[in-house]
């Protein structure tokens, strides 16, 4: 019974992601790019979606500091690491190379696989890859 | 609705998503990070990550009912430049722990000073590719 409840919860929270993507405008890579043109034709629009979401997700974060335990999970799965290090920096900055070349980050790639238009397929499939290969070359790497 | 205020709407629902997924399943809703955990289906969370994103494939479909069309989605780039951005996107928030959702929508949140660091990092990144592609065009 909770199993099932956990999967409904999921399902729910992740339709809402996408459906929040879709009304937000980050669907639509011009205008996340835009938002990157600083030296541009800066479209300011999506500072509005991060305010937005952060406003929520905070109120959430919030409540769940008071609650010993999820509602449906035995305990909350906190992020543990807080070190400020070379790969932190190195991984933020070679994926904002790819999200400034194309406008896509995961998620709205994930959501946009919906439209079933080659280029986005083409963008998931590569960053499957990129992630199968920090999986194979983590012990290998000089930072990780 | 204005663009500000439909951007705004929609940052307040995919907040509300994160904080849900916290209180329910007690888990950080960052989509890299649920991708990744694709990959480990020993996971006792590979079930709820694999239909956080089913959710999130089926949401501008279930936006199309809602308000009877098809968001908005130009693609700029060549499919060359699409599958080394996604080789960049899929390796880089491996090795930087997370992306716009994980770091972004859920750390800002926690006012977590790692996740704000990778977010000015991955914004000036951005800007500056951006930037540097307008010089070379």
């Amino acid at each position: 019974m909770i199993r099932t409840l956990r999967l409904a919860a999921a399902l729910l929270c992740g339709l809402l992601f996408g459906i929040g993507l879709a009304l937000s405008g980050m669907l639509d890579p011009a205008r996340v790019r835009g938002f990157l043109d600083v030296t541009g034709a800066w479209d300011p629009t999506l500072a509005f979606v991060l305010a937005g979401a952060v406003t929520t997700s905070g109120l959430g974060t919030a409540l769940a500091r008071r609650l010993r335990r999820p509602v449906l999970a035995d305990a909350f799965d906190w992020p543990t690491r807080t070190r400020i290090d070379p790969p932190l920096i190195l991984g933020a900055g070679l994926f904002g190379i790819g999200w400034g070349l194309s406008g896509f980050c995961p998620g709205p790639a994930v959501a946009a696989l919906s439209s079933g238009a080659l280029p986005v397929v083409v963008f998931v499939a590569a960053m499957l890859a990129g992630m199968a290969a920090h999986g194979l070359l983590r012990r290998v790497l000089p930072v990780r | 609705m204005s663009t500000f205020a439909s951007a705004f709407a929609g940052g307040l629902l995919i907040g509300l998503s994160a904080a849900l997924f916290l209180l329910l399943d007690g888990r950080i809703a960052g989509i890299s990070g649920l991708v990744a955990g694709l990959g480990r289906p020993a996971d006792r969370s590979w079930r709820t990550g694999l239909a956080f994103l089913a959710g999130l494939v089926l949401g501008p479909p279930a936006f199309v009912l809602l308000a009877g069309g098809w968001p908005v989605m130009r693609i700029e780039a060549s499919l060359p430049v699409l599958a080394l951005a996604g080789l960049l996107v899929g390796f880089g928030t491996r090795l930087g722990s997370g992306c716009t959702s994980g770091h972004g929508v859920c750390g800002l949140a926690r006012l977590s000073p790692r996740s704000a660091v990778a977010v000015l990092a991955f914004l000036a990144s951005g800007m500056l590719t951006v930037a540097v592609g307008r010089v070379l065009a």
